[in-house]
């Protein structure tokens, strides 16, 4: 037992001594299928979905860690790279993807191209206002801008799949204009993660 | 007959594992005058000494009062007798009664229950209906509910929706169950749980399926459930996104809004996932299809005007006509059983509201005086509109009646409940 527990113990310390807070794994768990893991922590109840999925992730970040100074792990969650960046966001009513996001959409390509075999969700998201199966629309088109610019930028349609959350994974749960803004966005997902 | 008890054999586990919630007072407000409501006394069954009393004349009650049709007169005490002949309908017709109801429950063989019930006429002194049900204890409710249905058919000439059920999902921290009910709210019992969210349920025309869009697989796919045995199989699941389920009347199709080869558009799609056609083209959004019920016409919500707006197209394809033209937000349309009704959630002054249009002139009005209203759904018999709401920053269901007078709240406070379709 201590054989497969100390390395896990290891890549947890290691993971929360370098947390630079809103990393990229802590967006994709929140949307992704791991949910139950997080959830079933905080609300302390012995849920099914109590998987280890959670402390997996936090192993390929420690090692990713051991090189003092220079990133030596996956540049996809290095960081100090734009491929950290995994979130576009809109204003309200809009499907633009601002100026600001230009480079890390770069990045994303750039890192897609090099890597023919590599594979995006693209997970539209929209404030809670309104209709669900119409946000759903919105966040679909929010997502379907994304991978347009991705496409523009030479990325292969097979690499790409723009699904959409609507309003049903909200990243803040307020009923404040700050929350809407923060769920108004469209997260990169990369599939092997 | 009480054919929704049949439907769920293996959901009994379901329910014997829910938390068996207490009966929530139900609310019922009426609005402005409520005119034209019929006076009823309703007298309490009788009950032999040491029998249950399932209060089946409270439970038939509250059916009719939530229709905004009936006025239920205070009984001061009375009981009905051991010999329901024995009732003098012009006593209650002094006390203001146009029609009385009286009822008795006795023992029958192998445990099980005979619940006898008459519908008088005060006016007149006629008996209007009388019947007998031999029922087992699990039946209690399906059967004051289908009392209300004959009271209410009988005196109204209107038929009953009391018996009918409704889905919706209720939302518990991070866990989704999706969950049939009685018309009245009561008795759920879940058929989906999950830890992704769950929306858009609808009841196939016979009620023997739910359709409904699950995020298990980390986007949105259609799923077909049978209410029978629990089995479902994915109907839509293609690239991108697949939601907004609709029934064609007939059962055999689907309407469901792929994304898989431009932006949300609308298709057409056997129940068991084969022969897939496309609808509406665009690259606009066009979502929220339900058929009318001849199947002849798709009424959907699209943004092909700049704004979201109701439109309607044939079954068979063709060019869209916009229905709703006041507001700049008008989505989730629903349509009355005769076809008659377009109900939809109209924005105005950033409040949401149920509005109701007549298709055959375009007279809208508004039903509901709340201001986040969602999912609009009609009651088989066309005379009440089921929706989800918010009160006190949590999901409610309710129902109004069609000249948005009575309304009434349907889920317990302490249940986040939202996305409800009312089936047969």
């Amino acid at each position: 037992m201590n054989k497969l527990f100390l390395p896990a113990l290891l890549a947890l310390i290691l993971s929360a001594c370098s947390s630079t807070g809103d990393t990229p794994a802590t967006v994709e768990d929140r949307t992704g299928s791991m949910t139950s893991s997080g959830q079933a922590a905080g609300d302390g109840k012995p849920a099914g979905g109590t998987e280890t999925t959670g402390l997996g992730d936090a192993g390929v970040k420690g090692s990713a860690l051991d090189g003092s100074g220079s990133y030596a792990g996956d540049p996809r969650k290095d960081p100090a790279s734009p491929l950290s960046k995994r979130s576009i966001y809109f204003d309200f009513d809009s499907f633009v993807v601002k100026d600001e996001f230009r480079p890390a959409l770069e990045a994303h390509a750039a890192y897609l191209l090099s890597k023919r075999d590599a594979k995006v969700v693209l997970q539209g998201n929209t404030d809670e206002r309104g209709s669900r199966e119409y946000n759903l629309a919105l966040g679909q088109k929010r997502a379907e801008a994304v991978r347009k610019v991705l496409v523009v930028l030479g990325v292969s349609d097979g690499q790409l799949e723009a699904v959409s959350f609507g309003e049903e994974k909200p990243r803040n749960e307020a009923d404040t204009e700050e929350a809407f803004a923060e769920n108004r966005r469209v997260d990169v997902v990369y599939a092997d993660e | 007959m009480l054919r929704a008890v049949f439907l769920f054999p293996l959901l009994c586990l379901a329910l014997l594992s829910a938390p068996f919630s207490a009966h929530a007072v139900m609310e019922i407000q009426v609005v402005g005058g409520a005119a034209n409501q019929i006076a009823l006394a309703m007298l309490p069954f009788q009950v032999a000494p040491g029998q249950p009393s399932p209060k089946l004349e409270q439970i038939a009650g509250d059916d009719l009062k939530r229709s905004g049709q009936f006025n239920l007169i205070d009984v001061g005490g009375a009981q009905s007798p051991a010999d329901l002949a024995q009732v003098d309908p012009g006593v209650w017709r002094g006390k203001g009664a146009e029609a009385l109801v009286v009822g008795q429950v006795v023992a029958a063989p192998n445990g099980r229950f005979e619940v006898r019930f008459r519908l008088l006429d005060a006016i007149k002194q006629t008996q209007l209906a009388g019947y007998s049900f031999t029922i087992s204890a699990g039946q209690w409710r399906a059967t004051a509910h289908q009392i209300a249905d004959i009271i209410y058919e009988k005196l109204t000439g209107t038929r009953g929706a009391f018996g009918s059920r409704i889905a919706y999902v209720q939302k518990q921290g991070k866990r989704f169950e999706l969950k049939v009910a009685d018309a009245d709210g009561q008795n759920p019992r879940t058929v989906v749980r999950s830890g992704e969210p769950l929306i858009s349920p609808v009841f196939s025309p016979d009620g023997s399926n739910l359709a409904y869009v699950s995020f298990e697989d980390k986007k949105p796919v259609v799923y077909v459930q049978s209410l029978r045995d629990g089995g479902r199989r994915k109907v839509a699941a293609f690239k991108g996104s697949n939601s907004a389920p609709a029934w064609t009347p007939d059962g055999k199709r689907l309407a469901v809004v792929l994304t898989r080869d431009e932006a949300s558009q609308i298709y057409l799609i056997n129940a068991d996932g084969s022969g897939l056609t496309r609808l509406t083209r665009g690259g606009n959004i066009d979502t929220e299809p339900v058929f009318s019920p001849d199947g002849q016409t798709v009424y959907f919500t699209s943004d092909r005007g700049g704004s979201p707006q109701i439109y309607r197209v044939a079954a068979s394809g063709g060019d869209p006509k916009r229905l709703t033209f006041s507001g700049s937000y008008n989505v989730s349309p629903a349509i009355s059983p005769d076809g008659r009704f377009l109900a939809y959630i109209g924005r105005e002054d950033g409040r949401f509201r149920v509005m109701l249009h007549e298709l055959a002139n375009g007279q809208t009005r508004v039903l509901t005086d709340s201001a986040r209203d969602e999912s609009p759904s009609f009651a088989p018999n066309g005379q009440a509109v089921l929706y989800a709401t918010v009160q006190g920053g949590q999901g409610v269901l309710g129902t109004v009646s069609l000249d948005g007078k009575t309304r009434a709240r349907l889920s317990e406070s302490g249940v986040d409940a939202r996305e409800p379709a009312w089936g047969p």
